[in-house]
């Protein structure tokens, strides 16, 4: 399967969406096995580096509706197999 | 207990001790009913007597009874019988303790004698010791304190004072943010999601290699096209260089440069020397704009010239006077609302010497040059070459050329005119169709009472005077005087052009500068360097009037407003004028501009109160003439030119009749 990641809906500014993508990346990559963790470092990083609050969801399979702030959310498909949705409110 | 009792209480025992037990009973409740008693004895005194309490007589009271302490407690059990199991079998117990307790205390006191008294005794020593010391202590301490406090107290009377700043009220301020814009989105994700998207993404990237490599293909043409929108681009873009642009540049620049020298501007317009009121034949000159740029630094101004036509510009030639330092010339055409830069420059092949613009085609700008050639520009061409220009084929100088004259036009409206070098020529220059023609209208022969006998013989090599200066009449036509390096003043004619009319022989050095009179015609002014400027009449060999400057005379100019006043500069930098109907022996006004460069030219604005000066360096002031120096431009009369001429010729009668 692919291992770049697709970026499958973002209002966010180019430069906030790369670093974001990367982040992403970095957390999958690292806990490969634990989605537990791999989220709480998403939140954790994406608060330190754009302020708080923002929110994180990674799974294999899910369904959400969520309400956030413009030019503040990100839904990317990482590595082919895990969907991670995170976004600001 | 009541010791009165006790013996009644003994009399009893005494009584009945053959019964010990019984005698033990009363005894525990007889001391019960006595404090009965004597509770209430003390109230009452009836005595109560048990019913069974035996009457005794006096005798038996008082009978003696003996009681013996034994050592056998009567209450202990007598037969007490143990098993004893090491001979199987009961024992009556030999040994009955005997011993009881009635009474037990714990005594307090100590000897003192003993271990433990001699410490505690020590103890109590030491205790009283520590609280005398402390005492002590706490008595010096407040000595000291009260030593203390009678050091300080109150020195200087101190009051205490007390003061409450304002409070201001506090107010409540709020002010609301605004949301940030909120959107809701919802999505899910699974498995085939996540691959149906990989799947259309690889199908894009895919359709971007195919087109990408088509592109390739047609790219190169494409270049060509766009190579070409460049150029055109190029075109549209170069709207600097436009003609609109630079005529709003140079109006912008104008606006600029009225702005930073509005002061001087104001001055030039409206200020005048009030103490001129108070003081009689005496001026002063404003200086007003410093006219200079770079390029020009190292030139010496050698000619200005005004424009006939436009009162504020005029042209100033850049050249050198030493001949060993010869290089390039230029000429400036400079506006008075422009102080800042040259309307136009242009440079010429040798050092310009002399410039006249024609006095009624005032774009045409005559020019005489260092290595003998006269041009002619038309300065509204925008090539800055010369329209005509004289070469070794058609009569060039071979000197420098010190002067230049626009002639009125011929009969065949040729446009003609003269110049004057140190190679003895005086030329008649015309301006024809094609070409240039010349015609030497005099040449300067030396004349007889210059020369000494060795000059004599060099005659023969027909050596000519140097020409340096010269100026036509403009009232009778072909009369013209010519200054010359050997100092003498020529006279001639146009007709004549080998004889001299008159010569005038009083300077001792070359003459720089000869300037007939504006209003009479028969006066004429020289300037020379043996420090002298004189006033002739042509009629007469001998000068009217002589002014000594100590210094080398560089420059003169006739006012072009009144008849008796001129102008001089001299080599150390002062700027002279003379009014004649004022002052006959003494400069009116006498100032120094400069400090270090030489001034070589003066011109009068031939409109307006302005004196031009240039010096060595290249830089060109422009001074105002303060209201005595141009009573004569003020007066409505004077303005007649009859009324000028007759205020010459009376001074010139005056003098001619001191002769």
């Amino acid at each position: 399967m692919a291992n770049y990641s697709l970026v499958k809906h973002t209002d966010m500014m180019a430069e906030v969406r790369d670093e974001a993508v990367d982040i992403c990346m970095n957390a999958v990559e690292k806990f490969p096995k634990d989605l537990q963790k791999c989220t709480h470092f998403i939140k954790e990083s994406m608060d330190k580096k754009f302020g708080s609050p923002w929110h994180c969801v990674a799974g294999k399979g899910f369904a959400f509706e969520v309400s956030h702030e413009t030019k503040n959310i990100l839904y990317v498909f990482v590595a082919g197999e895990t969907g991670v949705l995170i976004w600001k409110c | 207990m009541p010791p009165k009792k006790k013996p009644a209480g003994k009399g009893k025992k005494a009584a009945e001790t053959p019964e010990p037990d019984h005698a033990g009973e009363e005894q525990e409740k007889v001391p019960v009913n006595t404090s009965m008693f004597s509770l209430e004895n003390e109230v009452e005194r009836k005595v109560v007597k048990p019913s069974n309490q035996l009457e005794l007589t006096e005798d038996e009271l008082n009978q003696e009874m003996l009681t013996v302490l034994k050592s056998t407690n009567p209450q202990a059990p007598k037969s007490i019988v143990r098993y004893d199991f090491n001979e199987q079998c009961f024992k009556p117990e030999a040994m009955v303790d005997q011993f009881t307790i009635h009474y037990r205390t714990d005594g307090w006191l100590l000897h003192s004698e003993s271990e433990e008294g001699k410490q505690q005794l020590e103890a109590k020593k030491k205790e009283a010791a520590a609280i005398e010391d402390f005492k002590a202590a706490i008595s010096k301490a407040t000595e000291a304190d009260e030593q203390e406090a009678k050091q300080y107290r109150n020195q200087f009377n101190f009051t205490e004072r007390a003061a409450q700043t304002y409070n201001h009220g506090t107010r409540d301020r709020m002010a609301a943010t605004e949301p940030p814009t909120v959107l809701t989105y919802s999505g899910s994700t699974t498995q085939w999601e996540i691959y149906d998207a990989y799947m259309k993404d690889f199908a894009v990237q895919q359709m971007q290699n195919e087109s990408r490599s088509s592109k390739k293909t047609i790219a190169e043409p494409k270049k060509e096209k766009q190579k070409e929108s460049t150029v055109k681009k190029e075109e549209k873009e170069d709207i600097m260089h436009t003609q609109n642009m630079s005529a709003a540049a140079k109006v912008m620049e104008r606006v600029m440069n009225q702005n930073t020298n509005e002061d001087i501007t104001q001055d030039f317009k409206y200020w005048d020397d009030q103490a001129d009121k108070f003081r009689e034949n005496e001026g002063t000159l404003l200086p007003l704009w410093k006219f200079t740029n770079e390029k020009t630094k190292k030139r010496n101004v050698t000619s200005i010239c005004w424009n006939p036509e436009y009162p504020d510009m005029f042209a100033v030639g850049f050249g050198s006077f030493d001949f060993t330092k010869q290089g390039r010339g230029m000429i400036c055409c400079y506006s008075l609302k422009n102080p800042s830069f040259p309307e136009f420059l242009l440079y010429t092949e040798s050092g310009v010497m002399c410039l006249d613009f024609h006095p009624q085609q005032s774009s045409l700008l005559a020019c005489g040059l260092y290595d003998g050639t006269v041009q002619v520009y038309d300065i509204r061409n925008k090539i800055r070459t010369p329209i005509f220009q004289s070469t070794a084929r058609t009569g060039k100088h071979t000197d420098p050329v010190w002067q230049i004259f626009w002639e009125e036009a011929d009969l065949n409206k040729w446009m003609q005119f003269y110049s004057i070098s140190s190679d003895g020529r005086v030329t008649l220059w015309t301006l024809t169709k094609a070409e240039l023609l010349y015609e030497d209208i005099m040449e300067l022969q030396p004349h007889a009472q210059a020369l000494t006998s060795i000059e004599a013989d060099s005659a023969q090599f027909s050596r000519l005077e140097s020409g340096c200066c010269f100026d036509f009449n403009r009232l009778s036509d072909h009369l013209f005087i010519v200054g010359t390096e050997e100092g003498v003043i020529h006279k001639c004619s146009k007709s004549y052009n080998s004889q001299y009319l008159e010569n005038y022989t009083e300077h001792g050095m070359s003459v720089y500068a000869v300037k007939w009179n504006p209003f009479l015609s028969n006066v004429f002014l020289s300037a020379s360097a043996d420090w002298q400027v004189k006033v002739w009449d042509h009629n007469h060999s001998k000068s009217l009037y002589s002014f000594d400057l100590n210094a080398p005379v560089a420059d003169i100019a006739w006012a072009p407003y009144s008849s008796t006043v001129f102008a001089a500069i001299s080599s150390d930098g002062k700027v002279l004028v003379y009014d004649l109907s004022m002052n006959r022996n003494q400069p009116i006004c006498e100032q120094k501009i400069s400090k270090k460069p030489r001034l070589t030219k003066v011109c009068f604005n031939p409109h307006s109160p302005v004196l031009l000066v240039g010096d060595e360096r290249g830089c060109v002031t422009s001074l105002k003439l303060s209201p005595n120096l141009r009573k004569a431009l003020d007066n409505t009369e004077s303005k007649d030119k009859q009324v000028q001429a007759n205020n010459m010729k009376t001074i010139v009668d005056i003098a001619l009749k001191q002769q």
